[in-house]
């Protein structure tokens, strides 16, 4: 796939910089004389090859600018930066109590070995809540913006079927339930090794993604239907909504929670923490699935 | 030791960020990118993070480049469509510069 | 002169904060200067990672370990800071979906106009304004 088919003709990027662009006057829209112009908005002073001169001296005039705002934008991150407490200084004022307070108290009160995972999904939870509305509401905005009906008829020609291909056929049914199998160790061991629900979810996304690929659109769009897709997502959502009001009404305030911590290590342990990782996971599983399939084929 | 490969994986990072700024193939920058979105994960490493780690290297690196060559391939379809609808074709674009 | 020296004392410890500002100032001088727009993109993400760059930086603390609690150890001088870690999660997941925010609106822009640099796009957009007008 070749997309930028000519680049013998193209300026370098000083010869741009310092010329503040292309130049494009010769692309500009001018009437053409015979043209019959309305009287009252044909005003001379303003016309379009003087209109092209302008943005071209005003394309160098920015270029000076931003050049200058970058170099003082980066002496004065410099500055700041040498101004800082030196790197991995124990006594840095960012090692406050609040972080003493998740190390030391995390495991018996979040019940999680792992205190990062402890510290978004039980004492930050709200923001783990809000962020997976954020993705939600990328794929809505994605989904405004490439929604298009599938073509009717395709060329036979275009499609290349790689399930024909007997080492891609082969290897990938293979390696997509091992991908899979890791994505899920990876989301449900969260609270007990590094990862969790938004590693573990975009792990998994690379299953389908694969399956897609191989198997084609049709195909793929056949198992994982837009219906499934957002049935999960509501559910996942709304499970994580109900799940921390709940935690929020009996667990907040320093009042003891119903859901015991367990012992810190086994599977099943941490209170909320490992159904709150599974509900991200498949939050963000299902975005980047659908971020695959919208830009691949413009629906799910 | 380790403040030896620290330092070759950071120039590694810069010098990944400029080339993708100055490659003028889209496909190249796309590629090299995804470099810097591996070598990130490194660095998160190096760092003690290992969560971050997973993270940049499934979705920094992944996902990412996936959706940037998607995009490309859209663009590319977008290029051979000839039933395409561009409000502005004639005077004002040419087609030819399309890149 | 010998304050503001004083001053930068810190900055060869702290290298890779200054690596992190200059991966900052590469991705801002892309969305600068770069005339293609999956450029600007591509320059959003690197300013993204320079910002995460810096804020893991400054939790790390030398000699200690990730804090994953192991055979009961809760002692906070075995450990790092486990804050930042947690804040640049958040944020990695949030540049994706920006990111594709923006390769969906730089899908569109493509459709319409047929080209993807700014000047073009400039130029094509006042005479359409222009033509809407008259």
């Amino acid at each position: 796939m070749n997309t930028q088919p000519n680049h013998a003709n193209d300026p370098s990027l000083l010869e741009l910089w310092y010329n503040g662009g292309l130049d494009l006057t010769d692309h500009l829209y001018i009437p053409v004389e015979d043209e019959p112009q309305p009287a009252e908005k044909y005003r001379p002073k303003h016309n379009d090859a003087v209109f092209a001169r302008h943005l071209y001296r005003y394309a160098r005039v920015f270029n000076v600018a931003g050049t200058v705002l970058c170099i003082l934008f980066s002496l004065l991150m410099i500055l700041t930066v040498a101004n800082l407490p030196a790197y991995g200084d124990p006594d840095a004022p960012t090692v406050n109590e609040v972080a003493e307070r998740y190390v030391e108290q995390g495991t018996a009160e979040t019940g999680a070995v792992n205190t990062v995972a402890g510290m978004i999904l039980d004492y930050r939870a709200f923001d783990t809540l809000g962020e997976s509305f954020v993705l939600f509401t990328a794929v809505a905005a994605v989904t405004i913006l490439m929604e298009r009906k599938p073509k009717k008829k395709v060329r036979r020609a275009e499609v290349i079927s790689y399930a024909e291909d007997d080492i891609v056929r082969v290897v990938s049914r293979f390696v997509i339930p091992i991908v899979l199998v890791f994505g899920v160790y990876i989301l449900l061991n969260g609270h007990l090794s590094p990862g969790g629900g938004f590693s573990g979810g975009a792990i998994m996304a690379a299953a389908p993604i694969l399956y897609a690929m191989v198997w084609g659109d049709e195909q793929a769009s056949r198992v994982f239907t837009a219906r499934r897709i957002r049935t999960v997502v509501v559910c996942a959502l709304g499970f994580y909504c109900a799940a921390k009001s709940y935690s929020f009404f009996t667990g907040a305030n320093h009042l003891p929670s119903i859901i015991s911590t367990g012992t810190p290590g086994n599977i099943f342990s941490a209170g909320l923490i490992m159904p709150l990782n599974v509900a991200v996971g498949l939050v963000v599983c299902c975005t980047m699935y659908s971020f695959y399939m919208y830009f691949r084929r413009g629906s799910i | 030791m380790i403040t030896a490969f620290r330092l070759i994986l950071l120039a590694g990072l810069v010098i990944c960020a400029i080339a993708t700024a100055l490659t003028k193939n889209l496909m190249r920058s796309v590629i090299i990118y995804t470099v810097y979105g591996l070598l990130m994960s490194v660095v998160w490493l190096l760092l003690e993070s290992p969560d971050l780690a997973i993270t940049e290297a499934a979705v920094g690196a992944g996902i990412t480049g996936i959706l940037f060559f998607l995009t490309l391939r859209r663009i590319h379809q977008i290029d051979k469509d000839p039933d395409h609808y561009a409000h502005l074709d004639g005077e004002g674009g040419d087609d030819e510069h399309t890149a | 002169m010998q304050e503001l020296l004083n001053h930068l004392n810190n900055l060869p410890f702290n290298y890779e904060e200054a690596v992190a500002v200059i991966l900052f100032a590469i991705g801002l001088s892309m969305l600068l200067f770069c005339r293609n727009l999956l450029k600007k993109v591509i320059g959003l993400d690197v300013m993204d990672a320079g910002i995460f760059l810096l804020l893991a930086d400054r939790g790390y603390i030398t000699g200690r370990t990730v804090p994953i609690i192991v055979d009961g150890v809760t002692e906070m001088e075995y450990y790092i800071n486990p804050i930042p870690a947690g804040l640049v999660l958040t944020g990695i997941v949030v540049s994706v979906s920006v990111t594709a925010l923006m390769l969906s609106l730089t899908v569109r822009i493509y459709k319409t106009y047929r080209t993807l640099e700014i000047d073009k796009l400039y130029i094509m957009m006042t005479n359409w304004r222009k033509g809407e007008r008259e």
